[in-house]
């Protein structure tokens, strides 16, 4: 275990003084293993990820990466200004040399090979995440990060969109870490499921994880009705007494 | 027939404006930044007020004071303040205590409307040397931070992960608004200077498949602005920075109407 390609140790993150997001969070991501981060809205899975990518720095602890590591990342959804006319194949090159050829080959990979020249602005949401992450992917990475890549997707796309992922991870061999709250679809996929909450609540793999009584103390009991999906309870049950709340030994947060 | 100099040295300015204002409207176009370059330019009135007091150069005053104005909003807005209503306080107040300033200053009689709307057919060798200065410093800047700038304006997350740091783009461009508020301040004055950014670069969008030819495209638009605006102004005697102005927008509703119309044939 000691070739981790990112690696945190006792991670701390804060937004200002008194607004600790994350505690004392230990992680390593593995060469080509697909590890999922679930966690209710502001529970510090996107804080975690920025901390990892380097992009925020921790209050205290340490992120390692591996050396000369190359990651692909795929941010949330962006907001595009309609006044900025950009074509798919000059966000491409965005910061970095493509050829024609290079722009047509990672568009076919991410199953929209007739974009190239179409505006970012016209396209549809599956399309652009498609093209994003045909972005993340032209340093052939060896790891791929996505931040709820499938925000705004609908169900069939989000399917569609991961099935995708899995192809490309089969291709490349990258390792995994995507950001999500659509567990369903995500899980089957996943080697790893760390459910997160301002510290790991519990993490395994996700039939390990969905048995869980911590996982089920943040997102409900059911996991048939995609109500129970998608709606995060979280507070440790403080406001919800109508889900029991139990929490594993490895638990240790306060309320 | 002979070209006065100061016909020239008008054009002159103007041209240089044009060529610091096309690239930058159009970051603030695509940065939605509008209100922004309105309070940094009320600001310059201000400047006028510090440099008269002073006595020191109109263009270094209104520089500093934009410059100051810029950082105040940035340094605002990163706290949490909602924009909008800041930068509504902020144009304002500073124009309005440039005004009071300007009328507090003893024995100096001033003709306020050449700072509020421009005096471009007085512009002096001097000053155009300034202005040339500040418009490459502007156009050097963004040309240098192309690719950063307009990384962090699609995305800051994005521009994060490559390394980019938005908020010194964010920096930039307030170095650069600043800037060109100051080489703009003589020709269309404090309270047109925005139009200047915005509409020329919001008429280039319709011609523009690329960042780049709508940046060009809007150096264009605003030259052609400035020409236009100074040849009517001196045939009917019109105060020419407002001309200038009314040419960019003449040329803003033709293109809207021309692709209207366009669309229409295309689709019917």
């Amino acid at each position: 275990m000691t070739e981790a390609l990112i690696s945190a140790e006792a991670l701390s993150v804060a937004y200002g003084p008194a607004n600790l997001v994350l505690r004392h969070v230990n992680f390593a991501l593995q060469k080509g293993e697909i590890v999922t981060i679930i966690g209710p809205n502001g529970s510090g899975k996107s804080t975690f990820v920025r901390a990892l990518l380097g992009m925020i720095q921790p209050a205290s602890g340490t992120v390692t990466h591996a050396p000369d590591l190359r990651i692909g990342y795929v941010p949330q959804k962006l907001h595009l200004d309609p006044n900025l006319p950009l074509s798919v194949s000059r966000f491409l090159r965005l910061n970095r040399k493509l050829s024609a050829a290079q722009v047509g080959e990672l568009l076919a990979r991410t199953g929209v090979p007739a974009l190239a020249k179409s505006a970012l602005s016209t396209l549809s949401g599956g399309q652009f995440q498609r093209v994003l992450l045909a972005r993340a992917l032209a340093g052939s990475p060896q790891v791929l990060v996505l931040d709820e890549p499938t925000q705004g997707l609908d169900q069939p796309g989000t399917a569609a969109f991961y099935r995708l992922i899995e192809e490309v991870r089969a291709d490349l061999g990258c390792a995994v870490l995507s950001v999500s709250h659509d567990l369903h679809v995500v899980m089957s996929a996943s080697d790893r499921v760390i459910c997160l909450n301002g510290h790991i609540c519990c993490e395994g793999t996700p039939l390990v994880v969905s048995n869980a009584p911590e996982y089920r103390a943040l997102f409900g009991m059911g996991t048939g009705g995609a109500f129970a999906l998608y709606q995060h309870y979280h507070d440790h049950g403080a406001d919800h007494p109508e889900h029991a709340h139990e929490h594993g030994e490895a638990c240790d947060h306060d309320h | 027939m002979i070209i006065d100099a100061f016909v020239l040295r008008a054009l002159l300015a103007g041209v240089l404006v044009a060529l610091a204002a096309g690239p930058l409207g159009c970051f603030v176009v695509w940065r939605r930044m509008a209100y922004f370059g309105d309070a940094t330019a009320h600001a310059a009135i201000l400047g006028v007020a510090l440099a008269l007091a002073f006595n020191m150069s109109i263009f270094a005053g209104t520089l500093v004071t934009a410059l100051a104005m810029a950082l105040i909003v940035s340094a605002l807005a990163g706290r949490g303040w909602a924009m909008d209503t800041t930068l509504g306080v902020l144009a304002h107040s500073s124009l309005a205590l440039g005004l009071v300033a300007v009328s507090f200053l003893p024995g100096v009689r001033v003709d306020l409307s050449v700072f509020l709307f421009g005096d471009i057919l007085t512009v002096t060798s001097a000053e155009l040397w300034a202005m040339a200065g500040g418009a490459v410093l502007v156009v050097g800047l963004l040309i240098w931070r192309w690719e950063a700038l307009l990384t962090s304006t699609i995305s800051e997350d994005l521009a994060r992960s490559l390394g980019m740091n938005p908020a010194r783009e964010r920096l930039v461009l307030t170095l650069a608004l600043a800037i060109t508020v100051a080489v703009g301040l003589k020709v269309v004055g404090a309270l047109l200077i925005a139009a200047l950014l915005i509409v020329p670069a919001a008429t280039a969008r319709v011609f523009s498949r690329s960042p780049e030819a709508m940046a060009v495209i809007a150096v264009g638009l605003a030259m052609l602005a400035v020409v236009a605006g100074l040849v009517a102004s001196l045939i009917v005697d019109t105060p020419t920075g407002p001309s200038i102005v009314s040419a960019a927008a003449a040329f803003f509703a033709g293109t809207l109407g021309g692709a209207a119309v366009l669309r229409r044939k295309r689709f019917p």
